[in-house]
């Protein structure tokens, strides 16, 4: 397959790099000045320029969208609203009857409607595994057990904020500390707002719940109607007195078709939610298949990239 | 469990004060009530976090009384946290945080109390930087499995109203 890559941070420029060992050729990749392109790529000069540059290309954007590729992979930065540039760049190479893969949760979240009708319309495909939870196959796993047949998903899908509660349990330090160090050590990005504040986990719930909607012919939901709380005011005094009761607490994701909610709860301390530092739970309940838990690596550009690669696994050369 | 002569038969689990003549205070409404003590389970070294002791009793009684069995037990202050599978107080764990003291604690208490199905069994307290600061209380409710959810409503109502955060349990019943 043909890629054409959308962003060259952590999670673009990892596929970039990986894509050869899947089979598979880069086209060309654009960051948010320009765009590099080649019959293939070499992928190794062009992230060497972004190094030492900080670009990879002077070309327009506009030329990479329009290049010979079967797969689009949007992995720009996660915008609400609007969506955009994601939204955008998905629906030109859908407009262009090809597939669509997404790292970007804010097409999903925020425009599900928008761009499932410009699915309707195209030849090409869309799939957004890499949205949820990493590495962990989430939609993959929904989408094979029907979504119809799911009830309800929940689970732990912030690093950022596991680890920060992990800390604060077992070392009793505060918050601010605690989210320091984890910026220190890479955990935590500069401004880790939307993981603390439950943003980042409510996105990734709503675009659940929009795949759990359309099996059952319900309007896409966007992050407006998530009921979203965060950690930032949880005191660690109120951790200890949990972890007193054998219980601990933790950033949980509750998204079922007839909504999302996100919020600090209480749970068993050795239970099966409670992962610990930035591991990420999926928990999928069904009808048939009873209660189903994936954990693993929710974030990281390798292991993110890997769920795009799986995504591009799975469809046809245009 | 019923027998032809319409007996049934029940467990209750029960969380006792560590004082002298609790536990025979306790089996009393259950004679009162028509009902005949099998066994007392009373484990002395096991303890519940907020130090109480558990006790597991299976009684026998007419069919239709052991409602007021549970009743009774309940009016003499005595914690019925399971009823044969009914559990009234497993589980439901709520964690506050905030201006806990500054809002009148026992007041927030009372309020929660207020609904008639909830109960108060364990409340502890830590404000680790003096009263006037942020401090957290881990609260242990009952409320019948089939009221949990409206309890918790409750909780996160009085909560709202007084700027403090509500901690809730993954699943309310769970």
């Amino acid at each position: 397959m043909r890629l054409a890559v959308m962003g060259v941070g952590a999670v673009g420029s990892a596929v970039a790099k990986l894509a050869g060992q899947y089979g598979h050729e880069v086209v060309g990749i654009a960051d948010s000045t320009g765009a590099t392109l080649g019959d293939p790529l070499d992928v190794e000069e062009a992230l060497a320029r972004k190094q030492e540059e900080g670009v990879v290309g002077e070309s327009p954007h506009e030329e990479l969208l329009a290049a010979d590729y079967d797969v689009l992979v949007e992995a720009t930065t996660t915008t609400l609203g609007d969506a955009e540039p994601g939204f955008s760049n998905a629906v030109a190479a859908l407009s262009r009857d090809r597939h669509v893969v997404l790292a970007n949760k804010g097409p999903v979240a925020e425009r599900y409607a928008d761009l499932t009708a410009a699915v309707e319309e195209s030849a090409g495909e869309l799939r957004f595994e890499a949205t949820v939870g990493g590495a962990i196959p989430a939609v993959r796993t929904v989408e094979d057990l029907g979504p119809g047949r799911v009830d309800r998903v929940r689970g732990v899908l912030n690093g950022t904020a596991n680890f920060v509660l992990t800390r604060m349990a077992a070392e009793g330090l505060g918050y601010d500390h605690v989210l320091a160090e984890a910026q220190e050590l890479g955990v935590a990005e500069a401004d880790p707002s939307f993981d603390v504040d439950g943003t980042d986990a409510a996105l990734k719930g709503v675009i659940v719940a929009n795949v759990l909607r359309e099996a059952r012919g319900e309007d896409a939901l966007s992050l407006s109607d998530a009921e979203v709380n965060g950690i930032e005011d949880l005191p660690t005094s109120a951790l200890s007195l949990a972890g007193e009761d054998g219980r601990t607490v933790r950033l949980i994701v509750d998204a079922s078709p007839s909504g999302v909610r996100v919020g600090p709860r209480l749970v068993p301390e050795n239970g099966t939610l409670a992962v610990t530092g930035t591991q990420n739970i999926v928990q999928i309940e069904t009808g048939h298949a009873g209660r189903l838990n994936l954990s693993g690596r929710g974030a990281g550009g390798a292991e993110t990239a890997s769920a795009v690669l799986a995504d591009v696994g799975r469809l046809d050369p245009c | 469990m019923s027998r032809p002569d319409g007996v049934t038969t029940h467990t209750l689990r029960l969380e006792l004060v560590d004082e002298p003549g609790e536990l025979a205070a306790a089996l009393d409404p259950i004679a009162e009530n028509g009902g005949n003590l099998l066994s007392v389970f009373h484990e002395r070294g096991s303890r519940t976090p907020g130090g109480r002791i558990p006790v597991e009793v299976a009684v026998d009684c007419p069919a239709g009384k052991f409602d007021d069995i549970v009743d009774g037990l309940r009016d003499r202050g005595v914690t019925v946290v399971a009823a044969d599978e009914e559990f009234y107080g497993e589980a439901f764990r709520v964690l506050l945080t905030g201006h806990l003291v500054d809002t009148d604690l026992s007041g927030t208490l009372r309020e929660i109390e207020n609904e008639s199905s909830v109960s108060v069994e364990e409340l502890s307290l830590t404000a680790p930087d003096g009263v006037e600061a942020i401090s957290s209380a881990y609260l242990r409710l009952g409320a019948r499995s089939g009221e949990r959810g409206a309890a918790l409503d409750r909780v996160r109502d009085i909560a709202d109203e007084k700027g403090l955060t509500v901690v809730e349990p993954l699943e309310v019943g769970e």
